[in-house]
């Protein structure tokens, strides 16, 4: 790329200096610090601070309570994930069948993502609200059995996963919308041509084309699932029933600012970043791939 | 009619009704929401529930307005995310221009700069984010619910991908002209970027509107609590009680500025997620 304005050296530093001071300063520097704390331990009263290498990590592997949040973790995200990204995926595709009413549906469908995670969280909690839940009604109606979510962890792990993948609908239909708009008609009209039924050609044409949007997805809704989602389980369990639905982001909450060990609750922060920072390669890797598809 | 367009019409009819239907099951949640919102207590409390509107909104309103300080719940939260959505908008324009207008070193950071943003969210780094805060004196402070957010990539790549289209002539006429670069920015760039602003503001208002953790810890003083944190409040103060025809009127004011940001703004915001899923 030319520059459009040559000769201004110090310029571009100062346009993009404020962006870069506050990653610095609120992303990268916490960050560092955390990958610090997460190797000392100090002692409750703040008095000492002593080196103790691996040792905060090693506890949060060996405490069944964490490993246990960790596959909450994992169960609830792929609920949301894999339940809420194929739902939304089937509704997109409908929706961009050639019929009239597109600009409706999207309005119609996107209003979801308005809902913060919390309000999503407060609905849910209304709807199988144990006394006067209409969902807690219609359920018994049709199975005689009554759900209580304060008291029964599954029932309340999967209202939970059901209420933050509602959620995000509206986002990710909107985005499914925006990719399947963008692959051109040309292709799935040769494929079908060519002898390919509906089911052929979908799976074989266009999910491939759309990779990039489904992996642009895959990411935003596992760091909701892992993240964004704590509104949602601090207004609808807390974590309860007895820790069903104590997501890891939770329990580093309570570990940080309820119970008060920092240490090891920055362990648990570099944990987490593993987790996201594989993920994010992973998007960026399938993201870049389109340039070979799109050529 | 042929059998051919018969069955054109039967299929769109079929994806008509499937779609309808779908919406009704997903809009259900909130209608049912809406509705315990008007009941009077009484009505509340009923099983099998209610499933048509009362006339007791203005009155469980007032309620929930008052109990858990609404007004200024809502006020924290406007001044919040106003700030932040403004302040992320003018940052990654002036972030974006660089790196598509000039020569310099410092272009190499975009890349990291965007990786760092996606792998860091707060919970990888909440415990000294916190620790800064207190160090900063901003426990309970607007600059704590406002200044850490101000970075945006999201903001970033889309003005930058923006930028890469306005063609080479634009900034040439400008400097023909004599104008310098910061002048061609606010008279002719921005201009331009009208519908990219919009978007932006949806996504980062709604988003910010949203925020919950942060706002949580940073903040214990009921004075500078965001709408968010009152739903908690609502709901822990009230949860025996399960007056859940107050709760609902409160989640109703709660939802309704980033609901109306949302549909006022849907074209420009459909606009920008269609920019974003083609970078």
């Amino acid at each position: 790329m030319e520059a459009k304005f040559p000769g201004y050296r110090l310029l571009p530093y100062l346009l993009i200096f404020p962006s870069v001071a506050v990653i610095a300063v609120f992303l990268v520097v916490p960050f560092v610090q955390a990958v610090h704390q997460s190797f000392y331990r100090t002692s409750p009263f703040g008095t000492t601070t002593r080196f103790v290498g691996w040792d905060n990590y090693a506890q949060i592997f060996s405490t069944p309570e964490y490993v246990r949040s960790l596959l909450t973790t994992l169960g609830f995200a792929g609920l949301v994930i894999v339940g809420g990204l194929s739902v939304s995926l089937g509704i997109a595709i409908l929706v961009t069948r050639r019929i009239r009413g597109l600009g409706f549906y999207q309005v119609a469908f996107i209003w979801t993502y308005a809902l913060s995670p919390a309000v999503a969280g407060m609905i849910w909690a209304l709807l199988f609200d144990p006394a006067v839940g209409l969902g807690t009604y219609v359920i018994q109606l049709i199975s005689g059995y009554r759900i209580n979510m304060m008291v029964q962890g599954t029932a309340a792990l999967l209202i939970a996963a059901t209420a933050a993948a509602w959620n995000m609908l509206g986002y990710n239909i909107c985005f499914f919308i925006a990719g399947l708009q963008n692959v051109p008609k040309e292709f799935e009209e040769a494929a079908r041509v060519d002898g390919a039924g509906v089911w052929k050609t979908f799976w074989q044409v266009t999910f491939p084309m759309i990779s990039p949007t489904t992996a642009f997805l895959l990411f935003v809704n596992m760091v909701y699932a892992f993240f964004q989602v704590f509104g949602l389980i601090d207004v609808m369990t807390q974590g309860g029933p007895g820790g069903a639905t104590e997501i890891l982001v939770y329990k580093l909450y309570r570990d940080a600012f309820i119970r008060l060990r920092g240490n090891f609750a920055s362990a648990q922060s570099v944990v987490l970043f593993v987790l996201v920072a594989a993920a994010a390669l992973f998007q960026l890797r399938v993201a870049t791939r389109k340039a070979v598809y799109s050529r | 009619m042929s059998f051919r367009v018969r069955r054109r019409v039967l299929y769109k009819i079929g994806i008509h009704t499937t779609l309808i239907l779908t919406l009704l099951a997903v809009a259900f949640p909130l209608y049912f929401a809406l509705v315990m919102a008007t009941l009077s207590h009484q009505d509340a409390y009923a099983f099998p529930p209610k499933l048509l509107p009362g006339r007791e909104f203005w009155t469980n309103v007032t309620e929930v307005w008052h109990r858990v300080n609404l007004g200024r719940l809502m006020l924290n939260s406007t001044v919040v995310a106003v700030a932040v959505t403004v302040g992320k908008i003018v940052l990654s324009i002036l972030a974006a221009f660089a790196f598509t207008h000039f020569r310099f070193r410092g272009r190499l950071l975009l890349f990291p700069l965007s990786m760092i943003t996606q792998m860091l969210p707060l919970p990888v780094r909440i415990v000294p984010a916190y620790g800064l805060m207190a160090s900063f004196g901003w426990l309970n402070t607007y600059y704590a619910l406002i200044i850490p957010y101000l970075a945006s990539t999201t903001g970033l790549l889309l003005f930058r991908q923006f930028f890469l289209t306005v063609p080479d002539e634009l900034p040439d006429a400008a400097r023909v002209d004599g104008a310098g670069p910061l002048r061609y920015l606010v008279s002719v760039l921005l201009p331009l970027s009208k519908t990219n602003i919009a978007a932006l503001f949806v996504i980062e208002f709604v988003y910010m509107w949203n925020e919950y953790l942060w706002p949580l810890i940073v903040t214990t003083d009921p004075h500078m609590r965001v709408a968010q944190i009152g739903l908690k409040m609502m709901i822990t103060s009230e949860r025996t009680a399960a007056e859940w025809n107050i709760i609902m009127a409160g989640a109703v004011l709660i939802m309704l500025p980033p609901l109306v940001v949302l549909v006022a703004m849907r074209r420009q915001f459909a606009q920008g997620i269609a920019m974003q899923s083609t970078k």
